[in-house]
């Protein structure tokens, strides 16, 4: 068995531990830090295969974007929240396992290319220099259409999501700083000339 | 192919522009002058219209890489396209103004799903397809969760984006299977693919049956109609509007592109798949909608019934089933068009005339609303002098030469199912009491363009021909025929 064959089967083992990890753990965050050790996993078998690109996007996107708002969003739904805050400590084994993991991940990835050069798959082996240069060049090119699409999706969802959220609320006090600071004395204290009453058979 | 040649695509980059356009200008505008941001999509619409029909070419014309083409078939179902989004604003203005809906949002989101709509309409490629339909569709969400006091509006709006969703993952499935077996995404070079034989033929077979669930979905036909009856009666009327009339365009569009261009060579196996599909939507569709009380549940049952008609012009997977079939398309979306107008016409400020109740008597409150009533009903039921009779009669002609009588007795048993429930309407409306008694308000501009659309089902009901032409002429110069 060579060492790629033995990465292979090393990353996989996590990958499917992980990936079961996910379904089977109750606590929705610890569900979460395995995905992100799946998703890590899953990003060092694309870089076995050359699509470093993949692999990168796949941990910026998935790692760096997407699982933050998924612990955003299960932290701030109510999901047992006492319990959470109780067990914090318990938590630190578990996080420092998956960090530890990804890291000695990271390390066999590097070291594992810099010891012995991996045999290109077939696909790979077309794009010369690196597949995010390639990709890039026809991504502007022969695809800039579907591209220019895609970000007109995007413009979409920013304004569907601004569209769905945003609201005046009849009630609010909105506080305007350039009124605050215009302000006089006579805007906030009004001074009335009010006669005194006489007392009752004086007059 | 390194020039870029930005004519083919002239009318989305209009679309795009203005849309983008009627976003900033409407941040400064006060909210009394809501109605600017209105009249720029309009414009834009008509300025659209004069682009997309002076710029016809009788030969296809690749674009992008042959990403986009360009034909007369493009151009055709753009403008009805158009006409539908335009007729729709028409129709809604009063009802979107009554309910803080008519916002410069609405006009953008409702360009943006043009768009989407005009980029699976020219597509030339599973990846266009793709991009256009999520386009579409992302918009078409949020218009359904855009009335966010109305807790059905927001049901209706999950349910559509989680099973939308699922249909994209389905279809984009199917093509990634079709890529697998062929090696490309481009509709002429997967048809090559498959006609020499040198694809997989299981890996082809496997991808088309996702292929034909997620373009079932879109269409919403049986089984994959859940969604329409929730979406068509939580949504606001004008995007219930929305939703039933142009996407069903762009839908027969991409369905002609995906199943007869590039898979054609299946064209046995795709002919059953419909059948089944088309026969379950035409039987489903008009019995349960025969039990519904909302007008507005009817008439999504209704729409997929006819979708299931309209899929008989692809069982017949002949040059005249797919002229018959984009009659039908044609047909249904005006006809429709009329159907919610006249729902919106009778809607007013608190209250939603979604109920088959609220017909009762039309006709003693206003005979020419009851009288464009009546030729809406007709038309959808198939009763002669409409349009819609002449559709249903191109369809069972097309299903009847292809050998499938046994087809079209079933359909015909159907849609005399069908005109009952669409009978019942006009009984409502000329042989009962009104309950309500309300005066009918309407802007001038609404009652004019909605009277045009009404009497336009009957003027191609009586001379269906130059519009038969037209579908055929469109198909012809694409090269379907």
């Amino acid at each position: 068995m060579n060492v790629q064959a033995a990465l292979f089967y090393f990353f996989a083992a996590i990958l499917v531990f992980a990936a079961l990890r996910v379904v089977t753990s109750r606590n929705p965050v610890h569900s979460a830090l395995w995905l992100v050790l799946a998703f890590f996993t899953a990003a060092a078998h694309w870089l076995m295969l050359r699509a470093e690109f993949l692999a990168i996007a796949l941990v910026l996107v998935y790692v760096g974007a997407v699982m933050v708002l998924f612990l955003f969003v299960v932290m701030m739904l109510d999901v047992n929240f006492d319990n959470l805050r109780s067990q914090f400590r318990s938590y630190i084994p578990v996080g420092a396992t998956v960090g530890v993991l990804v890291l000695v991940e990271m390390a066999l990835v590097i070291l594992g290319s810099f010891l012995k050069p991996v045999t290109a798959p077939a696909g790979a082996a077309a794009a010369r220099g690196s597949n995010t240069r390639a990709l890039g060049s026809v991504l502007y090119t022969d695809y800039v259409y579907p591209f220019e699409i895609a970000a007109v999706v995007l413009l979409v969802a920013i304004i569907a999501a601004i569209v769905l959220t945003h609201r005046k609320r009849k009630g609010t006090k909105y506080q305007n700083p350039g009124d605050q600071v215009k302000v006089r004395a006579k805007d906030r204290l009004r001074i009335l000339n009010i006669p005194s009453e006489k007392r009752e058979g004086q007059a | 192919m390194n020039t870029l040649n930005l004519l083919p695509v002239l009318p989305e980059i209009l679309v795009l522009a203005a849309a983008c356009v009627i976003l900033l200008v409407d941040v400064f505008l006060p909210d009394g002058k809501r109605h600017v941001g209105y009249w720029l999509t309009q414009i834009t619409l008509l300025i659209c219209a004069w682009f997309t029909l002076t710029t016809m070419q009788e030969q296809p014309v690749l674009a992008f890489n042959a990403l986009v083409v360009d034909d007369v078939l493009s151009d055709l179902l753009k403008f009805f396209c158009y006409l539908s989004v335009s007729a729709m604003l028409f129709y809604s203005r009063g009802y979107m103004l009554a309910r803080g809906l008519f916002r410069g949002e609405t006009f953008v989101l409702t360009l943006f799903s043009l768009l989407g709509m005009m980029v699976m309409i020219s597509a030339h490629n599973f990846i266009t397809v793709y991009m256009g339909l999520e386009l579409q569709a992302l918009s078409l969400y949020a218009m359904v969760a855009m009335h966010r006091t109305s807790n059905a509006a927001s049901e209706a709006a999950m349910k559509y984006f989680v099973l939308g969703a699922l249909a994209s993952g389905m279809l984009l499935y199917g093509m990634s299977m079709v890529y697998g077996a062929t090696g490309s995404l481009d509709l002429d070079a997967i048809a090559r693919g498959v006609l020499t034989g040198e694809g997989n033929r299981t890996l082809l077979l496997f991808g088309l049956v996702f292929i034909v669930s997620g373009l079932a979905f879109k269409l919403g036909v049986v089984p994959y109609h859940m969604w329409v009856p929730d979406v068509y009666h939580g949504a606001p009327t004008p995007v219930t509007l929305l939703i039933g009339t142009a996407p069903k365009l762009a839908a027969f569009a991409i369905t002609l592109r995906m199943l007869v261009v590039a898979l054609g060579g299946l064209a046995f196996d795709w002919q059953g798949m419909l059948m089944v599909l088309s026969l379950l939507s035409m039987i489903l569709g008009n019995l349960i909608a025969i039990a519904q009380s909302n007008i507005k549940r009817m008439l999504a049952y209704s729409t997929i019934a006819n979708m299931g008609f309209m899929l008989l012009g692809f069982v017949a997977a002949d040059p005249n089933g797919f002229s018959a079939a984009m009659f039908y398309s044609i047909a249904y979306v005006l006809t429709t068009v009329a159907s919610f107008g006249v729902v919106l016409l009778l809607s007013r400020e608190g209250f939603e005339a979604d109920n088959l109740d609220d017909f009762r008597g039309l006709n003693q409150r206003s005979p020419w609303w009851a009288f464009i009533m009546l030729l809406v009903m007709f038309s959808l039921a198939g009763i002669p002098p409409t349009v819609g009779f002449y559709a249903k009669f191109t369809v069972f002609q097309a299903v009847i030469q292809q050998g499938f009588v046994w087809l079209a007795v079933v359909a015909v048993m159907t849609s005399l199912v069908g005109a009952f429930y669409y009978l019942r309407i006009v009984k409502l409306m000329y042989f009962d009491e009104p309950v309500d008694t309300a005066p009918l308000e309407s802007r001038g501009d609404t009652r004019l363009v909605l009277s045009m659309n009404g009497l336009a089902l009957l003027l191609f009901g009586v001379l269906p021909q130059p519009l038969m032409g037209l579908c055929v002429i469109a198909l012809a110069y694409s090269g379907f025929l």
